[in-house]
């Protein structure tokens, strides 16, 4: 026999677990890209079902029906449609819920109108018990015309019995179970009469709807067939309606609840966690947590990945010959290792939070609460989701925004989520802390660097707030206010799931990012240790001429040296071009090296100081952070990282948009550059005005 | 008087008689919003507004500018 592949596509509404069952699926054999042009996410994974087939598992974001109202749902109708793309599914597995199978089914009907052999995956099983349901699956296959695989993907039975299904995917029915035309039969036969070849449904859908598919001219469909939006929308209903009519006809027979044993966790936990008062202490008291604890339980592996990579550093160099490929390896590209992975941590505890909030339900539950509240600021209770993600970083933020309905919302949730305190900005933060705020408890409980972390982020929550607001008196867009949010079960977290996301959210940061970090500080190393003229060159002699009446050790010159060539080495000259513009903010030109590097992504400014205090500084304080706090500022005497200069740096890495890839993002998303630009001038621009005068009060 | 989704007080069902097809997302409609099922009003947010429905088993949130657009009928607890 001949090894096969085939394509399996699993589709589903949002919360029906459809992620979970391909995890079980698939294992950790997944991969994450995404779709040209786009940024939606694509996940694939492998599949071994029998010893000689194998299945390309593609998991589709999640939809409520084919009736496509963001560029996700768009990329399921474009896949289902083309016959012709690689990943055209030989067979759909519908996910649903069996708690939700009455909506559930309606996207699994339209499916079936498509022709394409679908089998019906019932999830969540394990629950049927308990809330008193039972299902008659023989009725229900011969009905919706499908094979059922009645699964739990949380407890994980249904699986192997999935997999032997999907084998036999040839024999399963691709008929559909309703025929939609019903709804208007003489606009429909005139249709079929004009596409003889095409299949009802799919014209349809390209009429209902902005997708393209095949050679089929949208325009050439509509030019003959156009009605007025609010008549295609009365078929719209008519069709869900029977849609609908279908499926509680099948259920009456095939579904039973005995509400007697229906046990309600949900409204009491709901009474709960939206009450108007208890709802909000929680939610705060749930932010409180997850601030203090990324500071508090990351700090042991952060310490222990930058006393780590120093160590290495230390070692390459007196391990290695010496020679500029040492110098470069322990100098640029160790210390630029490690200042991408020390983000580790803190990185992979935001996730694991957000992933635990979204995967209990609990995160609907907050946008109910705030939406009032957020409408105030021109933003929806949707919003939230966005700036709480921006924590972690701002692009699938941005991303998360597709599901707002109202645009102007949209925008406004798109232009101020840069301001949530995103973890690019946590090693700036954490290290600048670190040096300027002392490590001591207050009132007992509360560590007074973790304090101030947490002000730092609701200084980014509040910025971004109060810009919506402004925004929202400025803009003027008018657009209809849809908001439907569906309120899911609650769920206790699966630890695979959470665990999948993590790692594939931290792997992704970490390549991604770290790839810009790791050339940004070998080309600073190059720049730190190259200048132009005599100067550079002739070092040694200068400075030893300088100091030849002063009795120096040997360290003390060698230190000397080394600072003035990093003074007149090429990214010396360029931060001495620009420090009359930075000094106002108690920087000097070292720190405004760091500055212009991290440019395009701020957790490069750890990274540009590391590279500058290896280069320049001696070997007895090998940490960054030591290297830092015993930095002098040879004019006044001062230490360079003082409180005042400290204090203007968080402020100007809160608000400054150092970020290439979110103006990237909001460019993709608004597909606009106004937007973008706008969004640097102002938020760079309030940054240096709000340093400026927080280092001229402070210092 | 007109009675709509959020003129209902916590607790009380009603079923969905009509609405104008232009203002109400189709989304909405797809997750069970038609005429002839069945409408409780499970929690209001705090500031009361938006509304967590139970829509034809379906559980959502919609805002009282969605929700006044709802015609529906009070079903009555028979006593």
């Amino acid at each position: 026999m001949i090894n096969q592949n085939i394509n399996v596509a699993l589709i589903g509404n949002p919360n029906t677990g459809k992620t979970s069952v391909f995890n079980q699926l698939t294992g950790l054999n997944q991969q994450v890209g995404n779709y040209p042009g786009i940024t939606v996410e694509k996940k694939i994974g492998f599949c071994k079902l029998s010893h000689n087939i194998k299945a390309n598992i593609l998991d589709l974001p999640g939809t409520y029906s084919l009736n496509a109202s963001s560029i996700d749902e768009n990329v399921v109708i474009e896949l289902m449609l083309n016959k012709n793309d690689k990943l055209y599914p030989d067979v759909a597995l519908v996910v649903t819920d069996v708690e939700n199978l009455k909506r559930n089914l309606l996207l699994f009907t339209q499916i079936k109108d498509l022709e394409i052999p679908t089998i019906l995956v019932i999830n969540m099983a394990d629950r049927m018990a308990h809330k008193g349901i039972t299902l008659n699956i023989p009725y229900l296959e011969e009905h919706l015309k499908t094979k059922i695989a009645l699964i739990s993907s949380r407890k994980g039975f249904g699986i192997d019995e999935l997999k032997k299904l999907i084998v036999t995917y040839k024999s399963i029915s691709n008929e559909p179970c309703l025929s939609a035309s019903v709804i208007d039969p003489e606009y429909f036969n005139s249709l079929r009469k004009a596409f003889p070849n095409q299949l009802l449904y799919k014209l349809w859908l390209v009429i209902t709807q902005d997708v393209n598919f095949l050679n089929l001219e949208r325009k050439e469909i509509q030019g003959s067939f156009t009605k007025s939006h609010s008549d295609l929308k009365r078929l719209q209903q008519k069709e869900t309606i029977k849609r609908y009519q279908f499926i509680n006809d099948v259920l009456k027979e095939g579904l039973k609840v005995d509400a007697t044993i229906a046990k309600d966790f949900r409204s009491k936990l709901d009474r709960v966690l939206t009450h108007k008062i208890w709802g909000y202490v929680i939610f705060f008291a749930i932010l409180f947590v997850i601030f203090q604890s990324i500071f508090d339980w990351s700090k042991v592996p952060m310490d222990f990945i930058d006393s780590s990579f120093a160590s290495l550093s230390t070692l390459a160099n007196n391990s290695l010959p010496a020679g500029v490929l040492t110098n470069l390896i322990s100098q640029g590209i160790i210390p630029g290792i490690g200042g991408i992975l020390i983000f580790i941590p803190q990185i992979a505890f935001l996730f694991l939070f957000i992933s635990i909030l979204e995967e209990s339900g609990y995160m609907s539950r907050v946008v109910f609460l705030m939406d009032k509240i957020m409408r105030k600021f021109g933003l929806s209770g949707k919003s939230v989701v966005p700036l709480i993600s921006g924590t972690a970083c701002a692009i699938p933020a941005i991303m998360a925004t597709r599901n707002i309905e109202n645009w102007k919302e949209r925008l406004i949730t798109i232009l101020v989520t840069p301001f949530t305190t995103c973890s690019a900005r946590l090693p700036v933060y954490a290290i600048i802390i670190a040096l300027v705020i002392p490590d001591t408890r207050v009132l007992g409980v509360f560590n007074l660097q973790g304090l101030t972390l947490m002000l730092l982020y609701l200084l980014g929550f509040g910025m971004a707030i109060f810009s919506a607001y402004i925004l929202n008196k400025i803009l003027k867009i008018k657009g209809k206010t849809f908001f439907v949010v569906e309120m899911p079960n609650y769920k206790l977290p699966m630890f695979k799931n959470v665990a999948i996301n993590v790692i594939e959210k931290t792997k992704a940061f970490v390549f991604g990012a770290g790839k810009i970090i790791l050339a940004i500080s070998i080309v600073l190393w190059f720049l730190a240790s190259y200048g132009p003229g005599t100067k550079f060159k002739n070092a040694d002699e200068i400075i030893r001429a300088k100091t030849a009446n002063s009795t120096l050790s040997a360290q003390e010159l060698e230190n000397k040296v080394a600072s003035y060539k990093l003074e007149n080495s090429y990214i010396g000259i360029m931060g001495k071009t620009i420090e009359p513009a930075i000094s106002p903010l108690g920087y000097d030109w070292k720190i405004g090296i760091a500055v212009i590097s991290s440019f395009a992504a701020r957790e490069v400014f750890v990274g540009t100081l590391a590279t500058i205090y290896s280069v320049g500084g001696s070997d007895n304080e090998n940490t960054i952070k030591n290297k830092m706090a015993a930095e002098i500022n040879p004019a006044t005497g001062k230490k360079i990282f003082n409180f005042a200069s400290g204090i203007s740096l968080l402020l100007f890495y809160a608000f400054a948009l150092q970020c290439a890839s979110t103006l990237a993002i909001t460019r993709k998303e608004t597909n606009s550059w106004k937007w973008p630009v706008g969004q640097l001038i102002f938020m760079s621009g309030f940054a240096y005005i709000v340093a400026l005068i927080a280092y001229q009060i402070l210092k | 008087m007109r009675t709509t989704i959020n003129s209902l007080k916590k607790g009380e069902k009603a079923i969905i008689k009509d609405f104008d097809i232009d203002v109400i997302p189709l989304k909405l409609l797809e997750m069970g919003c038609l005429p002839g099922n069945t409408v409780e009003l499970l929690q209001i947010a705090p500031f009361g507004d938006p509304l967590y429905l139970d829509i034809n088993g379906s559980h959502l949130a919609i805002r009282i500018e969605t929700a006044k657009e709802i015609d529906v009928e009070l079903i009555k607890i028979k006593l």
